[in-house]
């Protein structure tokens, strides 16, 4: 039961997504593109996206569970780190070149596209580079 | 290339996407980061959170296939770059949203909703340099 819920959470959020133009990487890029072919309509995507989840949360949060048990488990952290702002930027970087995100790439995968294929396959190598990255910096430390 | 502006879509696909991250919450507890969720696929360290995030991405690529099913049309999906951007820029998405612990789905519609302070940092700093990086492919460097 919790898996077919995971599933329609899922097929729900990836309806929205191809619905609101982010599995585009062409409107995407023109979204950030204000100084020529802007196209304003990725600020609507974000705007609707967040006044549901602001409000919907809220009353999930009234909740002592969730549904399915477990506890509600949301981030602590108040750190603003190198990290943080560094990996945000890049990531920015990122977005900017492929004009694919990862949370519009993988509903896209459903279209069949092979160059959604593509870029899912270098974001996981990405994940491996800063694994390595991270393997070596606690590596250099314990040594 | 210019894209329609398209505010009542975007903003309707915008609700659907942040309904799916309140019902993620509601049944599951957890936040709706689309790094997060691949990540742990990839890395899968344990088998109960593999289920969940397999079963959500099956719904999330679903989704192109039902309004297709529906509407009789595609999502719309036009790449306006090349292969290698494609592959460089995921490299660099995967890098960096792993490194930052988020990217538009986790930080910008999850995070600027319970708003964390993390999040808020991290959703303008990604923004500007994608702003940055799309302004200096299209109009200094010219491709």
């Amino acid at each position: 039961m919790k898996l077919i819920f995971a599933l329609f959470t899922g097929l729900v959020f990836g309806t929205g997504i191809a619905i609101s133009g982010m599995m585009n990487p062409a409107k995407v890029l023109n979204f950030f593109d204000v100084l020529g072919t802007w196209d304003p309509s990725l600020a609507f995507v974000m705007g609707g996206a967040v006044v549901i989840t602001f409000i919907g949360y809220r009353l999930v949060w009234r909740r002592d569970a969730p549904l399915f048990g477990g506890r509600f488990q949301v981030p602590t952290s108040n750190a603003i780190d190198a990290r943080l702002i560094g990996g945000s930027a890049i990531f920015g970087i990122g977005w900017g070149i492929a004009g694919f995100c990862p949370g519009a790439a993988i509903p896209a995968l459903g279209t069949g596209r092979w160059e959604v294929l593509l870029f899912l396959v270098a974001v996981t190598a990405g994940f491996y580079v800063r694994r390595l990255i991270a393997a070596i910096q606690t590596g250099a430390k314990a040594a | 290339m210019e894209t329609l502006f398209t505010p009542f879509a975007s903003f309707g696909g915008g609700l659907l996407i942040g309904l799916g991250a309140v019902l993620l919450m509601l049944g599951l507890g957890r936040i709706l980061g689309a790094t997060g969720i691949m990540s742990g696929l990839v890395f899968a360290e344990n088998g109960d959170e593999f289920g969940w995030r397999a079963a959500m991405v099956v719904g999330m690529i679903v989704a192109p296939g039902l309004i297709f099913w529906v509407t009789g049309a595609m999502p719309e999906l036009s790449v306006p770059v090349s292969p290698a951007m494609i592959v460089i820029g995921g490299v660099i998405v995967g890098f960096g949203a792993s490194l930052g612990s988020g990217c538009t789905s986790g930080h910008g519609v999850c995070g600027l909703s319970r708003l964390s302070v993390r999040s808020i940092v991290a959703v303008p700093t990604f923004m500007l340099t994608a702003a940055i990086t799309v302004y200096l492919i299209r109009h200094v460097f010219g491709a």
